[in-house]
């Protein structure tokens, strides 16, 4: 049985310009990646793997070549358009949380279903079971400066779930924890990649969770040097 | 109905920074209508002092009759027409007997306006009940306190009163301060003697006779008065209805600069607030609200701002506002002295246009400010918003 790709991209170049020239993030990478993948992007700082990660979202723009995303030229949609995918189908964890200060875990968590107008009674639902699934039960109410680096991951993690998104894009997801809390997000994240449908796409340089991927992809001055197949992840 | 929701989340959410923004916009709600209602307060005051103790309904003039030039006193004065007259007898109007006098307070000459007043009418707001005849005094006097201090009279002081009267005949008698009335009329004070109307008359050989007559508030106007003017309440206002149109540009400028400095306050604190929270934008944009939600998000939440600054500014700053509008603000100088018929304190008004048009224009200052710093985010794109590299 074959299974869907969720990315394609072909040829992608990205420039930014720096002064009167400009510099060269991305060249010529290739890559798709197949529904349920939980793939890591990995290399050192400067490797384009935030860039390739934020040009899949659609929150940055190719300079050349063909990015797919989900069934949608991402290169052919308008603004609004690509908010449209990244609201309906897509999640987003970030390394520094970005977390909404005033709100508690349960608004922050509840964010994306008010976005996308789920009722009120599912909303209730499906904030409670992703609340569930990191394990914040208890801290529903408390909102982000009550605590510790690791609850605010899961609760970005939560967030980035709650509408069960196609793809889940993972900036750096650990880099701001302690290895104890990294494992445990990570197994969070695979755990939920085991049960659901989701895609997961990490840009990380993070050596502790290398052990949890599936699929990782070396980049280098923004080529892909090499891209390897892990049958059996270290920590599956 | 969603971005509704999300707006009142984050104004809620945000404690401080909320109050901090409605303060900030209260305040400024306070300060514009306070100070213009002050400015309003001190033209509407004068007009309205003017009415209560001099004006009432209106006048009838006796057709010589010029209150700018006393040698017009002399022949001023007649009987009043029957009709008028009536009036007088129903209590709805009194008479006024003005000439031409001099007094000798503590041997020096002044001369003054002698007026006969109707003692214990209540048309104007004039202490003239003081005037009931006492037989012990020959002449029962009140004057204002501006016309004592110069004179250097007291209560109880009696001093020599002359006059010319209707045969143009000089005669002489003594006058004794009954009351020193405070009046924020300095018309009413200055250079005035108050004596009862019936003294007058028969002082001037001028039986039954009056120089003006001015009726209660709320009566129609009489047809029949021979050659007696009516005035009304426009026409004897009209000098300040003047000076306060001639004034009107310069209130404008006054109400532009408060608002001016009220829209600093406000931008400063809305733009600080809304590029500190560069990196929220990112991230709702990241979760997928589009630029105009995001825009009209941050408009909203401007708007409720103005909101809830409105409430602020009726519950913190409205008693305020109602105690300075009932009591007014005692004033340092007694600007009566200079000759300008300033109140001794002043006492703002809050005209309903005023505070409308403050309330709108403060609203769409904290639209604005709110619309432009969110646009300008919005239009950044994610990434840089969402590492916070919005700037203003």
């Amino acid at each position: 049985m074959s299974t869907k790709n969720v990315i394609d991209i072909k040829n992608l170049v990205k420039q930014f310009s720096v002064g009167e020239g400009y510099f060269t993030a991305l060249q010529s990478v290739d890559l798709s990646l197949a529904e349920g993948e939980f793939v890591g992007l990995v290399g050192p700082s400067g490797s384009g793997k935030t860039t390739l990660l934020n040009i899949i979202g659609g929150l940055d723009s190719a300079t050349h070549g063909s990015v797919n995303v989900l069934d949608k030229s991402i290169e052919n949609t308008s603004h609004n358009e690509r908010a449209e995918i990244r609201r309906k189908n897509m999640g987003f964890i970030f390394q520094s949380y970005n977390l909404l200060p005033v709100y508690t875990v349960y608004e922050n968590v509840e964010l994306p279903l008010i976005l996308n107008n789920v009722e009120k009674t599912d909303r209730v639902k499906k904030v409670t079971q992703a609340i569930e699934w990191v394990g914040l039960q208890d801290k529903m109410n408390s909102k982000p400066a009550q605590m510790s680096g690791g609850e605010c991951q899961r609760t970005a993690i939560a967030r980035a779930i709650v509408h069960e998104p196609a793809l889940l894009l993972a900036d750096e997801p650990t880099a701001n924890l302690d290895a104890e809390n990294s494992h445990n997000i990570m197994k969070i994240l695979s755990k939920l990649n085991t049960e659901m449908s989701t895609s997961f796409v990490f840009a990380t340089h993070d050596e502790k969770i290398m052990g949890y991927l599936k699929r990782i992809i070396h980049l280098e001055d923004g080529k892909i040097l090499n891209d390897k197949k892990i049958s059996i992840p270290k920590f599956s | 109905m969603m971005l509704f929701n999300i707006a009142i989340k984050n104004l809620f959410g945000a404690k401080l920074r909320t109050s901090l923004n409605v303060f900030v916009t209260s305040v400024s709600f306070f300060l514009v209508i306070f100070v213009s209602g002050m400015y309003d307060g001190m033209r509407e005051h004068a007009k309205n002092i003017t009415i209560e103790t001099e004006i009432a309904g209106g006048t009838y003039w006796h057709p010589k009759y010029d209150p700018m030039d006393p040698r017009t006193f002399e022949y001023s004065h007649s009987v009043m027409p029957p009709k008028i007259k009536r009036l007088i007898d129903q209590k709805y109007a009194f008479g006024v007997l003005v000439s031409q006098a001099s007094i000798y307070p503590n041997g020096r000459i002044m001369p003054a306006i002698m007026k006969g007043i109707t003692p214990g009418q209540t048309i104007v707001n004039i202490p003239t009940d003081v005037l009931e005849q006492d037989d012990d005094i020959t002449i029962p006097v009140l004057i204002g306190s501006e016309m004592a201090k110069n004179s250097n009279l007291k209560i109880g002081d009696s001093f020599t009163i002359r006059w010319l009267d209707a045969d143009r005949t000089y005669d002489a008698d003594e006058g004794t301060i009954v009351h020193i009335m405070e009046t924020e009329n300095f018309k009413l004070d200055q250079g005035h003697i108050w004596i009862p109307l019936s003294k007058a008359q028969s002082m001037l050989a001028m039986e039954n006779q009056a120089t003006y007559v001015t009726y209660a508030k709320g009566l129609d106007v009489i047809q029949d008065t021979g050659d007696w003017i009516h005035h009304d309440v426009d026409y004897m206002i009209r000098d300040m209805e003047a000076l306060i149109k001639a004034d009107e540009p310069g209130a404008q400028v006054m109400y532009s600069i408060l608002l001016a400095l009220a829209a600093m306050g406000i931008f400063n604190a809305q733009i600080l607030s809304i590029f500190r929270r560069g990196k929220e934008i990112g991230t709702l944009m990241a979760l997928g609200m589009t630029r105009s939600r995001v825009v009209a998000l941050f408009t909203l939440e401007g708007a409720l701002n103005a909101l809830l600054a409105s409430a602020m500014a009726l519950i913190l700053f409205g008693p305020i506002l109602f105690y300075f509008g009932e009591n007014g603000i005692p004033l340092p100088i007694d600007y009566a002295e200079m000759g300008i018929l300033v109140a001794k304190k002043l006492v703002p008004v809050y005209s309903l246009s005023l505070v409308i048009s403050t309330m709108v224009l403060i609203s769409i200052i904290v639209l604005i400010v709110s619309y432009i710093p969110s646009r300008k985010i919005s239009r950044m794109k994610p990434t840089d918003a969402l590492r916070g590299k919005a700037a203003v």
